[in-house]
C-alpha cells in the first residue's frame, strides 16, 4: 500500500496538503499536537498513489514522508 | 520504500530555539517552507550541496541559515546580489544562491539586483514575491497590487499616489544578459510542481556556467493577507497571477536570447596578489621580517606633509615582507594644512581593529601632533620628533625620543615633500622593523611623480647616513 506519513508534531495544520491531495487521502484531526496545532492525518486505507503532491506543497520540513509500495513500484 | 522525504540538504534539527527543534519558524501555510524544500531537493539531486553558498536576505527568510546545511552569508537588506557577486568572483566552483523577498529585492535592493543581472553574474536568484513586506507586519511593497489593502495603504494602494506593482521578471527581461527568467506560482499544486522544475533549472544552468538565472515565485503570506492558507493560495491565482503573469520569459535553450556567458576573472592569490597590489619589484622574497614585536604606529602632522602616504607606504612595505598590516587614515576636510594622522598596525597575527589608541611608535611631524599624542605612547615606546620644525622636547622619560631634522634632510635632498620618507626610514632602520632595501624597492612603484624617484632614493640614503653619524644605527 502507498501511504503518506505525517509527523504529528511537525504539522501546523495549514491544510494545504488536505486541499491539494487529488485522492482526498488526508484529513484534519481533532487532537492538538505538542506545538499547539490540530494536525493533518493520513486516512489509513485511502487510495494514495504516492504522487508526492502533499510532500511538495507542505511548507514544513520533513512533516510529510511518502512511501510507495515496493510491488507497485516494480510492477 | 520511501519515495519523498525531507532533503539531506536541510539540517536534521534547527538549533534556533535550542536543541530538539524540528519545525520551521514560518507561519502555518507560508510559501517560504515550500520553496526551501524545493531548493533543498534540487541541491541534493544536482549533487551540489557541498559547494553551495546561500545568501540569506533580510525578511522572514533571514533564518535560512538555520535550515540549509550549506555555506551561508546573511546579507544587508537588499544587498544579497552584491554579496553573491563577491562570492562568485572568488569561489570559482561555488554554486551561489541569492534568495530574496519582494521588499528586499524589488524595493530596498533594486540597484543591486539590476546590476548583478546586467553583469550576467553566474548566480541563481530566487525571488519570493508575496506582494508585501512580510516580516515587519505587512506594509506596502513595490509589488503590492493597486487597490490592495496593507498596513500602510489601509484604503488600498493608489496608482497615482504610490505607483504600480513592479514586475521584476519583466524588468529582468529588459536586460540582455540573463539566460533564464521564469515566473512561477505556489497558488496550485500544479504550480508548485512547475516551481520545482524552475528551481532545478535555475540551479543547473549555474552549474553549467551559463550565467544569470532569475526565478520569481508568487508565494502566499496568509497571516499578513489576513486569510487562511487555502484562501491565500486561491488569492494568488485570482489576483496576483493576472498582474504577474506566470510564464517563462527567457530560456537560452529555447533560443529567445543567447548572450555570451560572462568570463569570470582569474582569482589572484599569494604572491601574484601581492604583485598586483605592490608592483613587482617591491616584492621581497617574503623572508621572515625582522620585526621584534607588533607595531602600533601613529603618524601625525599637517595635511600635505605626506602623513597618510607614509602610513600607506609603511603598511605596503610590511605586506611585502609577509606581515599583516592595517592602515586607518584620519584627516580633516582641508586639502592642505589641516591636521592629519594615520594609524598603522603591523603584526604577524591577524589584525582585528585597525584603531591605534596606545601607539608604541609615534612619528610626530609637527608640534600639535606631539602635544596631542605624546601622552598616549606606551611606556618603552619610541617617539620620533621632526626637530626641524618642533622646538619642544619630549617630556616623558619612559620612552625613547629621537630628534630627527627631517624637513632639513629632505630640503637638502632637493625635495622638502619627502620629510615623511626621512621619518619613515629613520624609524624603520632604527627599530629594524623592515629592511631599508624593501623601502627602496617600493619607491619606484609608489612615488607618483617619476622625476621624484631618484630624489626619494637619495633622501633615504641621506637618512641612513644621518643615523650613522649620530651613532644610532646598530650594524
Amino acid at each position: 500500500m502507498n501511504y503518506a506519513k505525517i509527523d504529528p508534531n511537525l504539522c501546523k495544520g495549514c491544510r494545504v496538503c488536505i486541499n491539494s491531495c487529488p485522492k482526498h487521502c488526508i484529513l484534519l484531526g481533532d487532537s492538538i499536537n505538542e506545538i499547539g496545532y490540530q494536525y493533518a492525518q493520513f486516512v489509513p486505507g485511502s487510495p494514495c498513489t504516492a504522487c508526492g503532491i502533499c510532500f511538495y506543497v507542505c511548507p514544513e520540513f520533513g512533516a510529510v514522508t511518502v512511501f510507495k509500495d515496493e510491488e507497485d513500484a516494480n510492477g | 520504500m520511501i519515495k519523498h522525504a525531507k532533503s539531506k540538504a536541510l539540517y536534521d534539527t534547527f538549533e534556533r530555539k535550542g536543541t530538539g527543534q524540528k519545525v520551521s519558524h514560518y507561519c502555518p501555510g507560508c510559501g517560504h517552507g515550500t520553496v526551501h524544500n524545493l531548493i533543498a531537493e534540487a541541491l541534493v539531486d544536482l549533487g551540489i550541496t557541498d559547494r553551495t553558498v546561500f545568501m540569506s536576505p533580510v525578511g522572514c527568510s533571514v533564518f535560512a541559515y538555520y535550515y540549509f546545511d550549506v555555506g551561508n552569508f546573511q546579507c544587508a537588506h537588499g544587498r544579497a546580489p552584491a554579496v553573491a557577486t563577491g562570492v562568485r568572483r572568488v569561489l570559482e566552483n561555488a554554486v551561489v544562491i541569492s534568495y530574496q523577498g519582494d521588499g528586499d529585492l524589488a524595493g530596498i535592493g533594486t540597484a543591486e539586483i539590476l546590476h548583478a543581472a546586467n553583469r550576467g553574474e553566474n548566480i541563481t536568484v530566487f525571488f519570493v514575491n508575496n506582494a508585501i513586506y512580510g516580516m515587519t507586519g505587512g506594509q506596502m511593497a513595490p509589488t503590492t497590487l493597486v487597490g490592495q489593502k496593507t498596513l500602510t495603504t489601509p484604503a488600498g494602494r493608489s496608482l497615482t499616489r504610490d505607483g504600480g506593482p513592479i514586475g521584476m521578471a519583466e524588468v529582468m527581461n529588459a536586460l540582455k544578459t540573463p539566460v533564464y527568467i521564469e515566473r512561477v506560482s505556489l497558488g496550485t499544486p500544479q504550480g508548485v510542481m512547475k516551481t520545482r522544475k524552475a528551481v532545478k533549472r535555475g540551479l543547473s544552468y549555474q552549474v553549467e556556467k551559463r550565467g544569470f538565472s532569475f526565478v520569481e515565485i508568487l508565494s502566499p503570506c496568509p497571516i499578513n493577507w489576513k486569510m487562511d492558507p487555502g484562501s491565500s493560495r486561491k488569492w494568488i491565482t485570482e489576483h496576483l497571477e493576472p498582474v504577474f503573469p506566470v510564464q517563462k520569459f527567457r530560456d537560452v535553450q529555447s533560443g529567445t536570447a543567447a548572450p555570451e556567458v560572462p568570463k569570470q576573472p582569474k582569482v589572484l592569490k599569494g604572491k601574484a596578489l601581492l604583485k598586483m597590489l605592490q608592483g613587482e619589484s617591491a616584492i621581497t622574497e617574503l623572508t621572515e621580517s625582522a620585526m621584534k614585536e607588533d607595531q602600533f604606529v601613529k603618524i601625525a602632522g599637517f595635511g600635505g606633509q605626506g602623513v597618510l602616504s607614509a602610513g600607506m607606504f609603511l603598511a605596503k612595505g610590511a605586506i611585502a615582507e609577509g606581515l599583516n598590516a592595517s592602515w586607518l587614515p584620519s584627516y580633516g576636510p582641508e586639502m592642505r594644512g589641516g591636521k592629519a594622522y594615520a594609524s598603522v598596525i603591523l603584526s604577524r597575527k591577524q589584525i582585528g581593529s585597525p584603531v591605534v589608541e596606545k601607539p608604541n611608535v609615534l612619528l610626530a611631524m609637527n608640534l600639535p601632533s606631539l602635544l596631542a599624542f605624546e601622552e598616549d605612547v606606551q611606556p618603552g615606546g619610541v617617539i620620533l620628533v621632526n626637530s626641524s620644525i618642533i622646538d619642544r622636547k619630549v617630556t616623558r622619560d619612559d620612552v625613547t625620543a629621537l630628534y630627527v631634522p627631517a624637513s632639513d634632510i629632505a630640503k637638502s635632498g632637493g625635495l622638502i615633500a619627502a620629510s615623511n620618507m626621512v621619518m619613515l626610514t629613520v624609524y624603520l632602520a632604527y627599530t629594524g622593523t623592515l629592511q631599508v632595501e624593501t623601502i627602496k624597492k617600493m619607491i619606484p612603484q609608489n612615488v607618483k611623480r617619476k622625476e621624484h624617484v631618484e630624489k626619494n632614493l637619495a633622501i633615504v640614503d641621506a637618512s641612513i647616513a644621518y643615523l650613522k653619524e649620530q651613532g644610532l644605527l646598530k650594524t
